[in-house]
């Protein structure tokens, strides 16, 4: 790529169809800076995409998800499959930094071109990070790597619903943590697919397991998905998954560090994806991810054109208004949102 | 929202197996409002410029210890090349003798910090370095 392409989005799109790495790094940080051409290149390698199997993994820091993620990625490669990772990590409310440090578990990666691995941060704004989310996971998949993982901290909403747009989403526990009471809090456990009680080989490994599964039993009754919470649903209507088709959540131990209960993991990795085909779930979910991408789009659109109606001195003007009471904040508000606002 | 942050590689190469340093000057970077990636010790040039290039990174800071910064460093610089990444820019941190200094900046370094350059020293060389190179 000559250094004029860098940053043209047309030039990244063909380079990303071409699986140029750089292009495809490039590509990434277009679409998370959400500069201009962004949605353009995006638009291009739409028609690529939907072709890789997306798993989300989650749970509270140190439970040893990126050392999985790692274990993980390595059986897909020994399978001959190539592997895109996304990891999420926050980014400090106050300074806007983060400190990314994913990538010290993944060093057993390093070297392979079948793996891309990129840190993401999740900038202050929740329905940001799920777009920009949606977006780095779109990339993979039109450059065409074949499993997607996508390592959340699934302490916040914003973190636990990304996670939930996989096609199949772990949520990692480990013994020693109190995580147990951790999850009912934050409702992440409605959100497995597949329980993952990492570190097995440390002390209560066994009770961890133990307490999860009874949990799983208790709540065995109630609906275990509520799908997307936003303005666009999928599905309105219909009960999914059909009733007798329901998935069973199972609890599977890993020594993420050894590798071990890693192909077993797999395997049910893959259960779980001739679940989704045959019960129809796959179709469900793949709308419901296009229902929250679609979402995220709009939202941030109309974030911008909020900004570009906006400009702040008429903003300074209106909050001195308000403060000597010459007006109020609602009409304040509907007259700066009024269409001849937005034109003038 | 167009809404660029900088982001910043923090690596240690080489032998030497204790990264407290390199761990302090990533968490000083992010507290200063960068996007750190920090990808641990015994670091190869090769898996440096690999992370550099998946994450796009705008800088690349190399901590050293060992010495053997005349060797590794210069090898980064020209692995990033390679891949097409010449516009990142190279720092170094750690105790570098003087007459090195511009055998260094000739292999193409940036900015070289010992160990008393201040946090704020270092963040504004790198908001300077990435403005000047987007043209701004
Ligand atoms: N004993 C043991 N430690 C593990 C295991 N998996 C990960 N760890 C350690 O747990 C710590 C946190 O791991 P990491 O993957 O970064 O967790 P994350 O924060 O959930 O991504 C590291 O020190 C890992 O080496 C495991 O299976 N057994
Ligand atoms: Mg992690």
């Amino acid at each position: 790529m000559s250094a004029r392409d860098r940053r043209n989005p047309a030039a990244l799109a063909q380079g990303v169809a071409a699986g140029d790495r750089l292009a495809l790094a490039r590509a990434m940080t277009l679409a998370e800076n959400e500069q201009p051409g962004a949605h353009a290149m995006l638009s291009a390698l739409f028609p690529r995409t939907g072709q890789a199997r997306i798993i989300g993994v989650t749970g509270a820091p140190g439970t040893g998800k990126s050392t999985l993620v790692t274990a993980l990625a390595k059986a897909y490669r020994n399978a001959g499959l190539s592997v895109g990772i996304a990891a999420v990590d926050p980014s400090s409310p106050f300074t806007g930094g983060a400190l990314l440090g994913d990538r010290v578990r993944m060093r057993a990666l390093s070297g392979d071109d079948g793996v891309f691995m990129r840190s993401m941060a999740t900038r202050g704004s929740l329905g940001g990070l799920a777009k920009a989310t949606n977006e780095i996971v779109m990339l993979l998949d039109a450059a065409g790597f074949e499993r997607i993982i996508v390592e959340t901290v699934g302490v916040g909403q914003a973190e636990v619903e990304i996670a939930r747009t996989a096609h199949t989403t772990l949520v990692v526990e480990a013994p020693g943590l109190g995580d147990e009471v951790q999850a009912i809090k934050a409702g992440i456990l409605e959100i497995a697919d597949i329980l993952v009680v990492n570190k097995a080989d440390r002390p209560g490994a066994d009770r961890t397991i133990r307490a999860l599964e009874l949990m799983l039993e208790l709540g065995a009754d109630e609906p275990r998905y509520a799908g997307h919470h936003g303005i666009i649903r999928y599905p309105a209507g219909q009960e999914s998954p059909l009733p007798g088709h329901e998935w069973q959540v199972d609890v599977l131990k890993t020594t993420a560090v050894n590798g071990a209960g890693v192909e077993a993991l797999c395997g049910h990795i893959e259960a779980h994806w001739a679940w989704l085909e045959e019960s129809g779930e796959l179709a469900v979910r793949g709308r419901q991810r296009i229902a929250y991408a679609l979402e995220s789009i709009i939202r941030a659109e109309l974030n911008q054109r909020v900004a570009a109606a906006m400009p702040q001195t008429d903003v300074d003007r209106v909050i001195d208004a308000i403060y000597a009471h010459e007006t109020d904040p609602y009409q304040a508000a509907a007259k700066l949102l009024s269409p001849e606002n937005a034109e003038g | 929202m167009n809404q660029e942050k900088i982001r910043v590689l923090v690596a240690k190469p080489g032998l030497d197996g204790h990264d407290r340093g390199a761990k302090v000057v990533a968490r000083t970077l992010r507290d200063a409002g960068f996007e750190v990636i920090y990808t641990g010790i015994r670091q190869t040039p090769g898996m440096i410029a690999e992370a550099a290039l998946q994450e796009d990174v705008d800088v690349v800071g190399l901590s050293i210890l060992s010495g053997a910064h005349m060797t590794l460093c210069p090898k980064v610089v020209e692995l990033l090349r390679a891949q097409g990444q010449d516009d990142v820019i190279v720092l170094v941190g750690g105790i570098v003798p003087d007459e090195d200094i511009p055998r260094l900046r000739e292999a193409g370094v940036h900015g070289i910090f010992g160990p008393g350059a201040s946090t704020r020293e270092i963040a504004d060389f790198i908001e300077q370095a990435v403005a000047q190179r987007d043209g701004q």
